[in-house]
């Protein structure tokens, strides 16, 4: 089946079976391979990208189902050549290690951020918790958001 | 890499649209809503449909809104908005209660509780909320619509009474004034299924003491229907003393039917329906005579 859908502002149209998963169609057929691929279970969260601005586990949609929607990846979180300022707070806060969770920790913190851009340390916490991070490195993780929410408005750094 | 055996994929329009979708490709059609349970056992291949109708697009049927005295909730209401709706929170915080410990906020956005009814799974959460509030359960064919009860929606693990041209579209909950209600899970793991879970409504008389009504829901421990009827029985018109909310746990524990899994041994999991079933009873007394939100 042809499926259609705008990922990262540029509208894609492929070929697919419809059994092919979301994150293997970004990953496989668009080449996008910030989003990650890990439990398959949607248990581990590093699969997470957002659909019409909503995080949600690109394991557990099918490529078809994201038709028509809107798709956001970690690729497309710079804009004109400038970090997003939670790519930036993930920098200079340290907020990753091995880096496997990361594009997940990202998507999530600017979807949180678009919803409530003064998130306390809990309200972080609780929204990152589909996300699991092997190198255990929450702390930094929500430092960098918080970092992301206290320069908002700032020009980011160009990426 | 886990990926579901071959089927065809259509997309519904509107409620009409699936049902002739149904009818047309017959009992190997599946409807598919945030697919959370559905697409993980189609990757295991458990499930194995040779159609599957996604009804995302139905967002008609996306909503929490009172009714008279009714509370009705869309079946396409993701688990998200049930969470975070100011209705429910109001009437009945067993739903936020449950819907805190439901997997995880990213899972939350997606599935929905029309697809955690339908599907039936043991361990869900929301078949024992809607069957502890005695939810009506409206339910959408080519020719008529019924409704049934949520207490008889469930014929087994996995098996409900909506049949092959058929669609869940609305859950009623009637609204009851002053009742307290609450939820209580135990997973082993964060986001897990629960181990077991109970949740509860109470509603008492103006003496702050006699339980006028009482509604009791059971989850993962195998209680028919999802609900402990005996344990409700041993509180109606009985005051809620700490001994007679501990007789109708101890009530609520007989009913079950716990299979021993990689969640525990049956035993364990007939001791915790009891003790969840008291701590559930217990705040939703509370709640009801206003000492905690």
């Amino acid at each position: 089946m042809q499926v259609t859908m705008t990922v990262n502002g540029d509208e894609v149209t492929r070929e697919v079976e419809p059994r092919l998963l979301l994150v293997h169609f970004l990953r496989d057929h668009l080449g996008l391979t910030g989003t990650h691929w890990g439990c398959d279970t949607s248990n581990c969260g590093v699969c997470v990208v957002a659909m019409d601005g909503v995080p949600v586990k690109s394991c557990t949609v099918l490529a078809a189902m994201a038709a028509g929607r809107e798709i956001r990846t970690v690729e497309g979180m710079e804009q004109d050549g400038r970090l997003d300022p939670v790519q930036e707070g993930f920098m200079r806060e340290h907020g990753l290690q091995c880096g496997f969770c990361t594009p997940a920790m990202m998507i999530t913190a600017r979807a949180l951020l678009d919803v409530n851009p003064d998130p306390t340390a809990q309200e972080i916490r609780q929204a990152i918790c589909g996300t699991v991070c092997r190198c255990t490195g929450y702390e930094n993780i929500v430092r960098a958001i918080r970092w992301a929410a206290e320069h908002s408005d700032q020009a980011a750094v160009p990426a | 890499m886990q990926t579901p055996a071959p089927f065809e994929y259509e997309r519904a329009t509107s409620v009409g649209h699936a049902l002739a979708l149904l009818e047309r490709f017959g009992p190997e059609a599946r409807l598919v809503a945030g697919g959370h349970s559905l697409l993980p056992m189609m990757k295991l291949r458990l499930a194995d449909p040779e159609y599957l109708i996604d009804i995302n697009d139905l967002t008609d049927l996306d909503y929490v809104r009172l009714a008279g005295d009714t509370i009705a909730i869309g079946a396409m209401t993701r688990h998200a908005t049930l969470l975070a709706s100011p209705v429910l929170a109001e009437h009945y915080p067993i739903f936020a209660d449950a819907e805190r410990v439901i997997a995880d906020p990213v899972v939350r956005n997606r599935g929905t509780i029309g697809g955690s009814l339908c599907q039936g799974d043991p361990s869900e959460d929301l078949p024992a909320v809607a069957s502890a509030l005695s939810a009506t359960l409206v339910i959408q064919g080519i020719d008529e619509t019924r409704t049934v009860s949520a207490r008889a929606f469930h014929t087994g693990p996995y098996e409900t009474v909506v049949g092959p041209a058929e669609i869940l579209t609305e859950v009623r909950i009637p609204i009851r004034p002053g009742a307290g209600s609450a939820y209580e899970k135990v997973e082993r793991r964060a986001g897990d299924w629960g181990a077991t879970a109970g949740g509860c409504f109470v509603v008492l008389a103006a003496d702050g003491e006699t339980v006028v009504d009482v509604g009791i829901g059971l989850t993962a421990v195998g209680a028919p229907h999802f609900c402990a009827e005996a344990a409700e029985a041993v509180l109606r018109g009985r005051p809620a003393t700490a001994e007679n909310l501990a007789a109708a746990a101890a009530a609520a524990a007989e009913v079950t039917n716990p299979q021993t899994d990689q969640r525990g041994p049956a035993e364990y999991k007939r001791h915790l329906a009891g003790e969840l079933t008291r701590r559930a009873l217990r705040r939703a007394v509370a709640r009801a005579r206003g000492q905690e939100a």
